[in-house]
């Protein structure tokens, strides 16, 4: 009777398995569901989920199976009220534009659409900023309703409504989508392994107890050495938003890659330049960090990787209050030099093709400052950039 | 069998309770994660409390080996025996050291195994576990015998998340992720710990508490073990609530903060943002 729920599991990519699922029908007939949904959703997510990151995208697909007419798109029309998204679509929409809806049937016709759209989407971005909305050439495009679009999915206003368990996602936060296509890149960076043995000596060292035992006429003397273990340290800095929208797959791909390759991984989130304060939450929603905090909490052995296009005015580089969303007291490139001051190993990956920077003036003086230390965001591009991070 | 329901010193969620009741009817190994502090390896205290069994303990180190839990051949003490010619080395039994696993498949009543922070040790080792967790046995190759569990125990697995779990290790546990308890069930948790605390000074402290976790850009946000820590020297020291709260201050850095602000960064970051805050007010 699950087995729809099992299969759309495994639709929303879900790593859940046919002896987890065995386990669940067996333990909801050994009565530990006790006939109660909210006993079914916490034993089923025991039983199927072993990841907190996994939580949300399940509890989006268990809120689509068994609330039936409470379907995906309820949970999150939830957070944005229908009727505060006609208001505006009524304020800011010309004639000309509501005709065009007309066109397409209508405010319910285009609801149905953006329903259709939403579970046309493989899952939550992980990059959190494509949101549908903000393309320009969709019925919910970003000209129509504001500059900024109309970001479906902000936690805002959640709390408007008594919610299930499974449709209050408590858990979205931890949601970090994508493990594929990653081991190339994986392998790629695996270049910047530093072995080094540190610490308690627990292994044998077989060629220094031979020796010794010897010098020792036969009497055994045991001799050990630590482990070793990967020593970098990398921070990675990434951009977000913007421009950055089109290469959301591949931050997200280096990033996972990296997170998974390196112990010591510390990342931040800036728009466009840095400037003064990053963020740790790819949405940038969460509070800002000062970027002087930054600085002082790592290390200079630490190895800063940043991602970015680099594409903006040259004014956000140069100039002081250049910024497009805030003022800023001291321009990009001070900041940026500061950075590069701070961590002697740097590189900048550049997600654009290599035959666009020149076009690109504030790529050009980014370029300029690493020394010609950017590099496409490709896999040779990253060979060399490893390079790069180990002279 | 007894189901799990708390205990008079432990707050269990009711999704806890599922989850526990789950492991022991399902006879999976219960895989409990969440943010450090919120009492993941007190819950196999508890659990054993409550249900009356024996409660075995196996820490994991980054050094320790799978192999460690089931048993140890110690060639070396045998080949120093050897060399002196001691009478006991013809005996290969006297060298082996039984492990936390062998103890726990071995013992009279189904006791819990608890093993912490499994996700400290290397990568590989909760694959190195599969057969044994799955099975409940495993094989002495040096005595040419079978350790097998007569009652399966119940094993609780805690980790930290600093490390990603092999999938098929996954497969094999039931999962519970322990979530920040909110401000009532923290008051509850409370009244467990300090039943005769003055409700005053409850609420101050819990007020206090909850917007120190909400200070943006904490390296280590302060956890409920430590808010107990802390109501315990509050209550030591005999504070009234007022001295919790300055008369016209959010941000002041809280009393006796060396019970939850762990690192110089973070009561730097305190200390400045009180500043800040004072400095608007003047």
């Amino acid at each position: 009777m699950f087995t729809r729920f099992f299969v759309a599991l495994r639709d929303a990519k879900l790593p859940v398995s046919l002896s987890e699922y065995l386990t669940l029908l067996q333990a909801v007939k050994l009565g530990l569901a006790d006939y109660s949904t909210e006993n079914f959703y916490h034993l089923a997510r025991g039983c199927l989920v072993k990841d907190e990151r996994n939580f949300d995208k399940f509890d989006r697909v268990f809120g689509a199976c068994f609330a039936g007419l409470e379907s995906l798109f309820d949970a999150i029309e939830g957070e944005i009220p229908e009727e505060w998204l006609r208001s505006l679509g009524e304020r800011l929409l010309s004639d000309e534009e509501k005709r065009v809806i007309e066109a397409l049937g209508g405010w319910d016709k285009l609801m149905e659409t953006l329903r259709q759209r939403l579970e046309d989407q493989k899952g939550r971005h992980a990059g959190g900023s494509k949101w549908i909305g903000t393309g320009g050439t969709s019925p919910f495009g970003a000209d129509g309703y504001n500059p900024e679009g109309v970001r479906i999915g902000q936690a805002e206003s959640r709390h408007r409504r008594a919610v299930k368990v499974w449709d209050r996602r408590e858990f979205r936060n931890f949601d970090d989508t994508m493990e594929l296509g990653t081991r190339t890149i994986k392998l790629a960076l695996r270049r910047l392994r530093r072995w080094a043995r540190e610490g308690a000596a627990t292994e044998l060292d077989l060629a220094g107890t031979i020796g010794a035992t010897a010098r020792n006429g036969g009497l055994l003397d045991l001799r050990m050495i630590p482990e070793r273990h990967n020593k970098v340290k990398i921070l990675l800095c990434l951009d977000v938003g913007g421009s950055m929208d089109d290469h959301i797959q591949i931050c997200d791909e280096l990033f996972s890659a990296a997170r998974s390759e390196f112990k010591h991984l510390e990342h931040y989130y800036f728009h466009n330049c840095p400037y003064e304060r990053l963020w740790r939450d790819n949405r940038r929603r969460d509070q800002a960090i000062d970027s002087w905090r930054m600085l002082n909490g790592y290390s200079a052995d630490y190895k800063l990787v940043l991602v970015g296009d680099a594409a903006m005015s040259p004014y956000e580089l140069m100039e002081p209050g250049g910024s497009v969303e805030h003022w800023n007291a001291e321009a990009g490139a001070v900041w940026l030099q500061r950075m590069l001051d701070h961590f002697p190993h740097a590189v900048w990956l550049n997600p654009t093709p290599e035959s666009h920077w020149r076009y690109t003036q504030s790529t050009a003086i980014i370029r300029r400052m690493l020394g010609e230390r950017m590099f496409p965001l490709t896999l040779a591009g990253l060979d060399l950039a490893t390079r790069s991070l180990n002279h | 069998m007894k189901p799990f329901d708390g205990t008079a010193s432990y707050i269990a969620t009711p999704e806890l309770k599922i989850a526990v009741n789950a492991a022991l009817t399902l006879e999976r190994p219960l895989l409990v994660k969440g943010e450090p502090g919120t009492g993941k390896t007190v819950l196999a205290h508890e659990i054993a409390k409550a249900l009356g069994r024996p409660l075995i303990q196996w820490h994991i180190k980054s050094t320790t080996k799978a192999q460690q839990g089931l048993y140890e051949y110690d060639a070396v003490s045998r080949l120093r025996d050897s060399q002196l010619g001691d009478p006991r080395v013809l005996d290969i039994g006297n060298y082996i050291l039984r492990g936390k696993l062998w103890e726990a498949f071995t013992a009279e009543a189904p006791p819990v195994l608890l093993i912490d922070e499994i996700d400290k040790a290397d990568i590989e080792f909760p694959n190195d576990l599969l057969l044994e967790l799955d099975r409940m046995e495993f094989y002495v190759y040096e005595t040419r015998q079978t350790i097998r569990a007569e009652q399966r125990p119940l094993v609780v697995i805690t980790s930290n998340n600093e490390k990603e779990l092999p999938d098929a290790f996954l497969r094999r546990c039931f999962f519970h992720y322990i979530r920040f308890p909110d401000e009532a069930t923290m008051e509850r948790i409370i009244d467990v710990h300090f039943p005769k605390l003055r409700r005053d000074l409850l609420r101050e402290s819990l007020t206090m508490f909850y917007e120190l976790r909400e200070v943006p850009g904490l390296k280590k946000k302060p956890s409920t073990s430590e808010m107990l820590d802390w109501l315990k020297l509050l209550v030591a020291e005999d504070l009234p609530p007022e001295a919790l709260r300055t008369k016209d201050g959010k941000t002041e850095i809280p009393p006796l903060y060396g019970a939850l602000l762990k690192n110089e960064q973070d009561i730097h970051l305190f200390e400045r943002l009180a500043f800040m805050a004072r400095r608007e007010r003047s």
